[in-house]
């Protein structure tokens, strides 16, 4: 595999051919924020918070290849501006309550929000009507919490093999949903794994029972999961 | 001329309310109403949640009693599940609860009413507050403050914080208490007590400089509710809701929660958000009743602990067996703490505290659930309704402050009546009817504003709304 020589943040790297900037920069040790991508998981580019400036131009770093004599820079004003006002969109367009959130003080989203300086939200709350399905017998999905990274649906997909979750609607109205948009506990493809919890950001699948800041994703175990297959196989 | 005075806001309660005092022809106080001016809407936004989340979400209805809720939300909560808590489970909710009460109470007195007692009714309003407190008696006013302190990292050594802890939950609690907390606990203990005879020493003797406020201050017949336990004793926890009318006869007594609204009904005015519970029987508004720290005295035989059971004689001798005057709310506050202090002492050589099992698992087993607790303030009534999956389909909450609201609204006319003459208004006179609300501790939205100079305006109107006099400071 050729390798590729490139520029972040001014310092020369050199990256496997096919790998992605985001990719490419870790290995470097250079940190890129993310919500959508997990390790082990495929990328899709959803969120968009690990954006950068590729020469002038903005690309996210999870989903763009390396290229020959790439010059990128990872943390300029423009690209930390875009972050946080993705990151209170993203707290806008749903009903986020850390005080009182399960995953309090184990969240993403909210690590984020404090890593990227967001003390306010600038933008109106949408504060849409969310339900919460609690049907399953171990597990809730609260979609005043979700915020679509679609992490469950790839984990769901791609590590057990099941697809018990998607997507539905578009834009603001899209919900993640189980089977054909059927209460979870009426899902008959859900395997109960678990997998779709231990791969959520934020306090949107938990454990039933849990109270606030009892609910540790433990995202690491996915990567770990696809790491002891590989070798296995 | 009929006119019309609006103190607005009320200053050191905790939230936001205002008072307006009605003088008719001859200047003299017609009527008089405690408005409270603030809405939540906790029982409408909790519905959709599940049931377990419960306890920290009401938590955050108050800033000052978060575990009041928290713990009438976590016993709504067991009910749901329908299990008995493990007994370790229990006495620490109970030892949290103590904290709460002495906390809350030493706030109420030495923060917020000290200045009236001690400074003066009449006093500067710029100095009469806690900081005016710290300069003129610096050694009360801070050992108040380490008072409340104390109350306040029990709190922290159960639940890792000392506001909001999501430490009870349904099934019993999430952490135990480890050694070393019992021992930083002890060794706080005697400061604690010895600070809590030497204001109960004080009050006695501003209660003789205060003869006046005392009788005048919202004495009066009502009924009195709160919790007791099975023989009687004082309770703040478990036990059963007990009635009694001013002559101290028992009109209810062993109520279980689940059958509080055979006793308690709820009236709504449209000059105030906070509802009018009454007692049922006796319809609205004849079935004014009290709770709270002058309550749970009346209702109870005696404390169960020596030093406040000395305390209680001395307070029934002075106030009478049943004690009609709410100016004592501030002594019943006093001996509360005295007597919670005591429990405390006792639960920590408890050695069923070291136990691991906390927390009884149990899917939904009921529909439907009460859960009682008493609040520093007084009764404290979480009901819910949930749905097969236990997402909460109906709230209802009978918060202790709302069930003054009779009881207030009288006090505030009978102070009016008694100090307040038109149509030129001192400041004095106001203050005495804003006392009379503080001698309740009100918590009006569960978050304090517990400073002494918040702007108050005074506006006197005649009855067609023309301004004739305005008082500020």
């Amino acid at each position: 595999m050729a390798a590729k020589t490139l520029k972040i943040n001014g310092t020369m790297i050199s990256a496997r051919e096919g790998e992605s900037i985001l990719e490419a920069a870790r290995d470097s040790g250079v940190a890129i924020p993310t919500l959508c991508h997990l390790d082990g998981l495929s990328d899709v580019g959803a969120c968009r918070l690990c954006i950068v400036d590729v020469g002038g131009r903005i690309r996210p770093a999870c989903t763009t290849a390396v290229a020959e004599g790439m010059d990128i820079q990872t943390n300029t004003e423009r690209l930390r501006t875009y972050r946080r006002q993705i990151v209170e969109l993203l707290f806008a367009e749903r009903g986020h309550v850390c005080a009182v959130c399960v995953a309090s003080g184990h969240c993403e989203l909210q690590d984020l929000a404090v890593s990227l300086g967001m003390d306010h939200v600038r933008y109106d709350y949408l504060a849409p009507t969310c339900t919460v399905d609690i049907s399953h017998q171990r597990f809730g999905i609260d979609h005043n919490r979700c915020v679509l990274c679609t992490r469950c649906v790839r984990a769901c997909d791609e590590v057990e093999g099941v697809h018990t979750w998607d997507v539905s609607g578009r834009g603001t109205s899209a919900r993640i949903i189980s089977d054909l948009n059927q209460p979870w506990g009426e899902a008959e493809s859900c395997t109960s794994c678990g997998k779709c919890l231990l791969a959520c950001p934020t306090g949107a699948l938990f454990q039933r029972g849990s109270t606030v800041a009892e609910m540790e994703h433990a995202s690491g175990r996915i990567a770990l999961i696809v790491e002891s297959r590989r070798v296995m196989r | 001329m009929s006119q019309r005075i609006i103190i607005d806001p009320v200053t050191r309660i905790e939230g936001h309310a205002k008072i307006s005092i009605y003088l008719d022809d001859a200047g003299e106080v017609s009527d008089a109403r405690f408005h409270v001016t603030e809405f939540r809407g906790f029982e409408r936004f909790c519905e959709g949640r599940p049931f377990w989340e419960m306890p920290a979400i009401t938590a955050r209805i108050c800033g000052i009693c978060p575990i009041s809720h928290l713990m009438a939300s976590a016993k709504a909560g067991d009910g749901i599940l329908a299990v008995d808590i493990p007994l370790a489970a229990e006495k620490l909710r109970r030892l949290m609860n103590l904290a709460q009460i002495v906390q809350s109470h030493a706030l109420s007195f030495f923060h917020l009413s000290a200045p009236d007692l001690l400074l003066g009714f009449d006093s500067d309003p710029a100095q009469r507050n806690v900081f005016g407190l710290i300069a003129a008696a610096p050694d009360l006013a801070r050992s108040g403050i380490r008072l409340r302190q104390f109350g306040q990292e029990i709190i922290e050594h159960l639940g890792g914080r000392k506001i909001h802890p999501a430490w009870a939950v349904p099934g019993g609690v999430r952490a135990g208490l480890s050694n070393a907390s019992r021992m930083a606990i002890r060794e706080k203990l005697p400061e604690a007590l010895s600070t809590t005879r030497s204001a109960i020493g004080h009050f006695k003797t501003m209660l003789d400089k205060h003869r006046d406020e005392a009788v005048s201050f919202g004495s009066f017949d009502s009924l009195f509710l709160g919790l007791v336990g099975d023989d009687g004793s004082w309770e703040h926890y478990g036990g059963k809701m007990r009635v009694v009318d001013s002559t101290g006869a028992i009109l209810e007594d062993h109520v279980e929660a689940a059958r509080y609204q055979e006793i308690i009904g709820e009236a709504v005015e449209p000059w105030s958000y906070l509802k009018f519970p009454y007692y049922k029987p006796r319809g609205y508004p004849d079935g004014m009743y009290r709770v709270g720290p002058l309550a749970r005295i009346n209702v109870c035989r005696s404390f169960g602990t020596p030093q406040a059971d000395d305390e209680l004689i001395e307070l029934r001798q002075r106030g009478g067996a049943t004690i009609k005057a709410s100016f004592l709310y501030h002594y019943a506050r006093l001996v509360e703490i005295l007597g919670s202090l005591e429990r405390i002492a006792h639960l920590l050589n408890d050695p069923d505290l070291h136990s691991k099992r906390l927390r009884a698992d149990a899917g939904v087993n009921r529909l439907e659930s009460v859960g009682v607790s008493e609040a520093p303030r007084g009764t404290l009534i979480h009901h819910y309704h949930v749905d097969e999956h236990g997402l909460i389909t109906r709230v209802n909450l009978i918060i202790a402050t709302g069930q003054n609201n009779l009881a207030m609204n009288r006090t505030v006319a009978q102070i009016a009546r008694r100090f307040v003459r038109g149509p030129k208004i001192a400041e004095g006179m106001l203050n005495r009817v804003e006392a009379g609300i503080r001698a309740f501790d009100p918590c009006l939205s569960c978050s304090t504003h517990a400073m002494g100079q918040m702007p108050l305006e005074i506006s006197l109107f005649d009855a067609d709304g023309t301004l004739l006099d305005t008082v500020a400071r």
